[in-house]
C-alpha cells in the first residue's frame, strides 16, 4: 500500500512532533549536564567555572540525599500498592450487579479530576488539622487524642492523599477489564466446585493482569514526580523530602543551580531505570 | 428461592457499593458543604453536617477579593490552548505512524512516551533561564507550549490507538479518488476519528488544568491559572476554611462536570487502548 511517495510523506508529517520532542527533550538535558558541571550561584557571583564531578560528589554524600530516594520510593511503591490492591477489590465490587451502578461510578471517580493542589490543601485544612480537622474530631468523639497528621505520620498522610488522587484511575481500568472477563469461564469453575478465592486466583486475577501492568506504567510516570502535595502540605519537612523536591529546593529555595542540576542528573538516571523495567514490561505485554 | 438470593445479594451489593463511593467522594462533599457554611460554623466543635444556615458570602467574598476570574481565564486558556495545538501537531504524526508504518514506528512512539519519564526538576532551570531569555516566564504562551510538549506523547500515542482502528483501505479509496493527502486526513480521517479525537481532548484537557508543577514554577500573577490561585491559600494567615472550600470548589467544578458527562470516553481513552 505505502509507495515511495506517501513514505516520505509520512516522514514529513511526523517531523514537526518528532522535532519538537527532540529539542524538548535534548535543550534542556544538555543545559543541565553543563551546568552540573560548574560551581553556578546565580544570586551570588553567577557562573564560576568548571569545578568537575564536585557537585555530583556533593550531592550524593550530602546527608538529605538517601532519606530523599528512600522517601520517593516509599510513596511510589506505597500509592501502587494501596491503588492496586484497593482497585482490584473495587473494580470486583462495582461489576457486581446492583442499584444506581453510574452513580456509584461516578461518586468513585471524582477524585480524579481534583487538582492536586486542591486536594493537598483540603486534606491538610479540613481533615488532617489537629485542632479542627475532621479526623480530630473523630478521634475525640472516640476518646483518642488527635493526631497531627501531617507531622506525627507525615509519609503516610501523603501516601494516603495521594492515594486517594489515584484509586479512581486504577479502579476505572481494572473495572473495564474485568467487564470483558468471560463469564462462561466463572461459571463453569463454579459447576467444578472451585471455591471463591481459587476462582479470583486463577481465573481473575491473571485476566487483569494486562491492566494491572498499564495502571502500575502510568501511575509511576505520575508518581515519580509529585510535587503539589508535598509543596502545599510540608514543604519538605518531616521526612517528607521526595528527589524532586530536594532538587527543587536546591535550583530555586537556594539557587545553587550547579548543585541542583547534578541532583537533576541523578534524577534523571533514577527516572531511567524505572523506565527500561516498565518499557521491558509494557512492551511484552502490548504485543500479546 | 434463587431469586430471592440474588435479589439477596445485589442488597448487600449496592449496599457495599454505595457506601465506599460515598467514602470516597466525601472529601469533595464535605468541601462543597463547607463552602456554604460561615466561618464560625466552618469549624464549630462537632461539626455541623448539613443544619446549618446556607451562606453564599464565601464565594461573593472569594470573587471580590482574588480575582478569580482571570485565574479561571488562565486556566481554560492554558489547557484549550495546549491541547489544540498538541492535537494539531499529533495528528498527522499519529496519521503517517498508523497507516504508512515503518520498522521504526514502534521504537519511534516508546521514545515519545519515555520523554514523558523525563523528571520536569531535572530540567526546571534550563527552561526557567530560556523562559527568562525569550521574556516567557509568566506568560500565557509560554505555559501553553511546555504543556503541549509535557502532553504531546500521550496525544500522539492515543490518536495512534484509535486511528489504528480506522480500515486502511478506506484512505485508500480516497486516495483512488484523487484526494489529495491534506484532504484525506482533513475530510476522510479526521471525521471518522472524531469520537477517538474527542476522548483524547478530554483527557488532555483534564491533564493540563491539574498539571501543577510547570504552572506553579513558571507563574507569578500575571498568568497564573488555578492550581496558582489555590495555592495562595496555603499561607495560614489567609485560612479559613470556608473560604478556602469556596475557593476549592469553583476551581474544581468546570472539571468535575466536564469530567463526570465525558466519562465513557474518558475510559477509553485514559487506558491508551491498552485495555478493552
Amino acid at each position: 500500500m505505502a509507495t515511495q511517495h506517501s513514505r516520505s510523506a509520512a516522514r514529513l508529517m511526523m517531523a514537526p512532533a518528532v522535532i519538537l520532542l527532540l529539542g524538548w527533550m535534548l535543550v534542556p538535558l544538555i543545559m543541565t549536564l553543563l551546568f552540573s558541571f560548574k560551581k553556578y550561584l546565580p544570586l551570588r557571583g553567577g557562573d564560576l567555572g568548571w569545578v568537575g564531578f564536585d557537585n555530583y560528589i556533593r550531592f550524593v554524600t550530602s546527608s538529605a540525599f538517601w532519606p530523599s530516594v528512600l522517601t520517593t520510593l516509599t510513596i511510589v511503591g506505597g500509592v501502587l500498592v494501596i491503588t492496586v490492591v484497593l482497585g482490584v477489590f473495587l473494580a470486583i465490587l462495582l461489576n457486581q450487579p446492583m442499584w444506581g451502578q453510574g452513580i456509584v461510578r461516578i461518586l468513585v471517580i471524582a477524585p480524579f479530576f481534583v487538582m492536586p493542589t486542591v486536594s493537598a490543601l483540603v486534606w491538610k485544612n479540613m481533615f488532617m488539622d489537629p485542632v479542627n480537622g475532621l479526623f480530630a474530631h473523630l478521634w475525640k468523639f472516640f476518646g483518642a487524642e488527635p493526631v497531627a497528621w501531617l507531622s506525627e505520620a507525615s509519609l503516610s498522610s501523603i501516601v494516603m492523599i495521594v492515594s486517594w488522587q489515584w484509586l479512581p484511575f486504577a479502579t476505572l481500568i481494572l473495572l473495564t477489564a474485568i467487564q470483558s472477563l468471560d463469564s462462561e469461564q466463572l461459571e463453569a469453575s463454579e459447576m467444578d466446585g472451585a471455591p471463591k478465592l481459587a476462582q479470583f486466583g486463577y481465573i481473575t486475577l491473571p485476566h487483569l493482569g494486562r491492566a494491572i501492568t498499564v495502571v502500575v506504567l502510568i501511575q509511576t510516570i505520575f508518581l515519580l514526580s509529585i510535587f503539589a502535595e508535598i509543596f502545599v502540605t510540608t514543604q519538605g519537612s518531616f521526612g517528607t523530602r521526595t528527589l524532586t523536591y530536594l532538587i527543587y529546593q536546591r535550583v530555586l529555595e537556594s539557587q545553587n543551580v550547579g548543585l541542583g542540576s547534578a541532583g537533576g542528573v541523578y534524577a534523571i538516571i533514577l527516572a531511567n531505570i524505572v523506565a527500561i523495567f516498565l518499557m521491558r514490561m509494557v512492551g511484552k505485554n502490548l504485543d500479546a | 428461592m434463587a431469586r430471592s438470593v440474588t435479589q439477596k445479594r445485589k442488597i448487600i451489593n449496592t449496599a457495599a457499593a454505595w457506601s465506599v463511593g460515598l467514602l470516597i467522594f466525601f472529601p469533595i462533599l464535605w468541601t462543597i458543604l463547607t463552602s456554604f457554611k460561615t466561618e464560625a460554623q466552618a469549624i464549630s466543635d462537632p461539626p455541623v453536617f448539613l443544619a446549618f444556615d446556607w451562606t453564599l458570602e464565601n464565594y461573593t467574598v472569594v470573587l471580590e477579593r482574588s480575582d478569580y476570574m482571570r485565574f479561571l481565564w488562565n486556566s481554560i486558556i492554558i489547557a484549550g490552548g495546549s491541547t489544540l495545538l498538541g492535537i494539531i501537531i499529533a495528528i498527522p504524526a499519529a496519521w503517517s505512524m498508523a497507516f504508512v508504518p515503518s520498522k521504526r514506528t514502534k521504537d519511534i512512539l516508546l521514545w515519545m512516551l519515555s520523554t514523558k519519564m523525563l523528571p520536569a526538576v531535572g530540567v526546571l532551570y534550563p527552561i526557567y533561564l530560556i523562559f527568562i531569555k525569550m521574556g516567557l516566564l509568566d506568560s500565557k504562551i509560554g505555559l501553553v507550549v511546555v504543556l503541549m510538549l509535557i502532553n504531546l506523547p500521550i496525544i500522539v500515542w492515543m490518536l495512534y490507538t484509535y486511528f489504528k482502528e480506522i480500515p486502511g483501505e478506506i484512505l485508500e479509496a480516497a486516495r483512488m479518488d484523487g484526494a489529495s493527502l491534506r484532504e484525506e486526513v482533513l475530510y476522510v480521517l479526521t471525521p471518522m476519528a472524531i469520537p477517538g479525537i474527542a476522548s483524547t481532548v478530554l483527557l488532555n484537557v483534564i491533564l493540563a488544568w491539574n498539571e501543577a508543577f510547570w504552572t506553579l514554577n513558571l507563574t507569578a500573577a500575571k498568568a497564573a491559572p488555578l492550581t496558582a490561585f489555590i495555592a495562595s491559600y496555603s499561607s495560614p494567615e489567609g485560612l479559613f476554611y470556608a473560604k478556602l472550600s469556596a475557593a476549592s470548589t469553583m476551581a474544581i467544578a468546570p472539571i468535575l462536570i466536564l469530567g463526570w458527562f465525558s466519562q465513557k470516553q474518558l475510559v477509553s481513552g485514559l487506558t491508551f487502548g491498552a485495555v478493552k
